[in-house]
């Protein structure tokens, strides 16, 4: 019983950080159609700066809270950087974002560890949140439950600027229809670069919010980034419910098949992405592909 | 006379150029004095580049502290970055041979780039010296050119499968490692010698090499007084935490790369308390280790672990044995068998020297790891609390009798009911 327990709580804070992970790629792919590739390498970058943050940066020893939105802030700059310079001369052209994205990862990661050498770094969980969490037999660490908390503040966030706010119509108006927006007045250009900095401000934040669990280690990309295409291939691109529940769905996936089927662990994490991508390519929640 | 090329002058040309081909120069009698050629392939690129960069660093400590000089030669080092992969291992390794024409390669790291490039060693005679711990190559199938002063992967385990029993007295072991040969190799070295001493080992855990959350293997760790992980690279990091995090307190046993001091830095107090089995470790208060020691800092600001002092170890081997043989490395079977003999007392790790194999027999040391004794501005230390002399890879066990089971596996020794 406290296995059962133990294991569906695990899965609901591991969608929690999936979604936070795979919201910036599903709202690039889904606005853009760019298959960003150097999402995980900007996770890991975000883990990085945060943990250098925090470490202590010009001898100021910074708040965990504040180290995480500040790395999210410089990742942020960065990915429009990559937005203006890079992958605006490449409209419509999927390979070859593809291709220039998965460059740019490569870039990335050496460039960490350059910097940060090839140790892992490990990131400190915050004072206040690491405690455990007791229920009968069962032992759940607070800060793992406290990532679920931060996941729902970030979709209410996230669902409020799409549904709320004048950029947030835009942009669902640059998803539906690119053209007919251009055409309605909509800078959607400008709109790109401020999108693909929130996907990658999004995906810093959720690479130094996870740092306590998974540590930070030359690799770590490699290893997010599957999960967060199966995430949003499952739940489909440019769908913020897509995305959380794909990433409850993968949480699950993940623990309950690497307990039980340990030896056919990635065959059950992708087996449904595989169904998915050949009975329903938008994914669950995803619109129809013109 | 025409300036034409006729058919005449190219068969004469051509016959006036085999003649001379097969003409043999005089060797010059500055033979002596050519460098001496070290090929080193370890991985600087990629999720291994943790080790691989410290390979490089133990070579240069080396280099730097000799002058650049072994066995009276001047020495030229050819760095070669294998990616971690067995087909860019093998390129490199081709370049190295035949290309730079090294006379001992150093390295490769992994235990899948020594397989791939295993058969064109023995082709090319070439003398290797490597970390990679795949048990087999010193054992069933043996290579003659590959000499290993670290260990095999169940080298390390099999002591701590015996301090386990004897003295830490657990009886009831879950076993956690990598699902890959260097995982069941440990594991199978730990499981023979616990289980000979006493022991009982109740469950196998394999998670992928790629587990970024270990808690659906944890959420299984119950019913036993202890637990057994092998985890390499930046693995051992993130286990240790997701560990504690999971609220589980029985004493965990480790080998050479789940402890190892390099980690030092990293580890949290989640790891206090960790018991690790290594052929090297930084606490050992001798003059060759402090040399080492002393060294690596100066030269990188990095403190030294299991990786570093291996290659370090490997080029004072290389440094002995071409001394032994009076700076002649080009007779490359002779220069073999001089290294298999190479005997030391002082280097980091130790005295060592190795078996008819050419694997090492050496000291190995069991740690706790805590906060006493913690040197070089680290807040977490290794301490020694027993020394095994003497290890060789077979443990206490006769060589015949060891090489009759098989090769340790995921399915060897098989579980049995506890």
């Amino acid at each position: 019983m406290n296995f059962w327990i133990l294991l569906s709580v695990n899965s609901i804070t591991f969608g929690g950080l999936l979604f936070l992970l795979s919201s910036g790629f599903s709202l690039i792919f889904g606005l853009m159609r760019i298959p960003n590739l150097t999402h995980g390498s900007l996770f890991m970058l975000g883990a990085y700066v945060g943990a250098s943050f925090l470490a202590g940066f010009l001898s100021i020893k910074l708040d965990f809270w504040l180290a995480a939105i500040l790395s999210a802030i410089v990742v942020a700059a960065f990915g429009a950087l990559m937005e203006r310079l890079l992958l605006r001369r490449l409209p419509g052209d999927q390979l070859a974002q593809v291709l220039v994205t998965l460059g740019i990862s490569f870039m990335v990661a050496d460039f960490c560890l350059m910097v940060w050498g090839g140790d892992p770094i490990s990131v400190a969980t915050p004072a206040h949140l690491s405690g455990f969490v007791r229920y009968g037999p069962a032992v759940f660490p607070l800060y793992r439950l406290a990532i679920i908390g931060i996941a729902a503040a970030v979709a209410i966030g996230l669902w409020l600027l799409l549904e709320r706010t004048r950029l947030g119509a835009m942009i669902r108006a640059g998803v539906d229809d690119p053209d007919m927006a251009r055409v309605v007045g909509i800078r959607v250009s400008q709109l790109f670069t401020i999108v693909f900095a929130l996907g990658a401000a999004l995906a810093a934040f959720a690479g130094i919010i996870g740092g306590p669990i998974l540590s930070v280690y030359p690799g770590l990309d490699q290893d997010m980034l599957p999960l967060a295409l199966v995430v949003v291939i499952l739940g489909g691109t440019g769908s913020l419910l897509g995305s959380f529940v794909g990433s409850l769905i993968v949480g699950f996936l993940y623990n309950f098949g690497q307990a039980l089927l340990p030896e056919l662990a990635y065959f059950i994490l992708f087996l449904p992405m595989l169904l998915v991508l050949v009975l329903r390519p938008q994914g669950l929640f995803g619109r129809q592909l013109s | 006379m025409s300036r034409k090329i006729t058919r005449r002058k190219v068969l004469a040309g051509t016959a006036a150029g085999a003649a001379l081909a097969t003409f043999k120069f005089p060797a010059p009698a500055i033979a002596q004095a050519a460098p001496f050629k070290l090929g080193l392939l370890t991985v600087k690129t990629g999720p291994l580049a943790q080790g691989g960069i410290q390979m490089e660093q133990g070579v240069m400590t080396f280099l730097k502290e000799k002058n650049n000089m072994m066995g009276g030669r001047k020495v030229e080092l050819f760095s070669a970055d294998t990616g971690g992969s067995p087909a860019g291992t093998k390129t490199k390794a081709q370049e190295l041979v035949e290309l730079d024409k090294v006379d001992v390669i150093l390295g490769p790291l992994a235990a899948f780039e020594l397989y791939a490039i295993s058969d064109y060693i023995i082709q090319q005679k070439m003398p290797t010296l490597s970390l990679a711990a795949a048990d087999d190559l010193t054992q069933r199938h043996d290579n003659p050119f590959l000499l290993r002063a670290s260990a095999t992967s169940s080298q390390a385990m099999q002591p701590m499968g015996h301090y386990a029993a004897t003295e830490m007295k657990l009886k009831r072991v879950v076993t956690i490692v990598e699902d890959f040969a260097f995982g069941y190799e440990q594991m199978g070295g730990f499981q023979a010698s616990f289980e000979k001493d006493g022991g009982c080992v109740v469950k196998k855990l394999w998670p992928p090499i790629v587990t970024p959350d270990y808690t659906p293997y944890l959420a299984q760790i119950s019913d036993c007084d202890g637990v057994c992980q092998g985890f390499a690279g930046s693995n051992p990091l993130r286990f240790m935490k997701q560990y504690a995090a999971a609220g589980l307190k029985y004493p965990v046993v480790t080998g050479e790369t789940g402890g190892d001091d390099a980690l030092l830095k990293s580890f949290g107090d989640d790891a206090l308390g960790l018991v690790s089995c290594c052929p090297y470790t930084l606490d050992l208060e001798s003059d060759g280790n402090k040399r080492f020691v002393d060294g690596m800092l100066k030269n990188f600001n990095t403190v030294p672990g299991f990786y570093a002092a291996g290659l370090y170890v490997n080029c004072e081997v290389v440094d002995a044995g071409l001394k032994a043989a009076g700076g002649d490395a080009s007779d490359k079977a002779k220069f073999m068998a001089i290294l298999k003999k190479v005997s030391l007392t002082d280097t980091p790790r130790g005295p060592i020297k190795f078996d008819h194999l050419g694997n090492v027999i050496g000291n190995f040391y069991v740690r706790r790891l805590g906060k006493e004794g913690a040197k070089y501005g680290l807040k977490l230390w290794n301490k020694t609390v027993k020394t095994y002399d003497n290890v060789s890879q077979f443990w206490t066990w006769p060589e015949k009798e060891f090489l009759a089971h098989p090769v340790y596996s995921r399915n060897y020794p098989p579980l049995r009911k506890c």
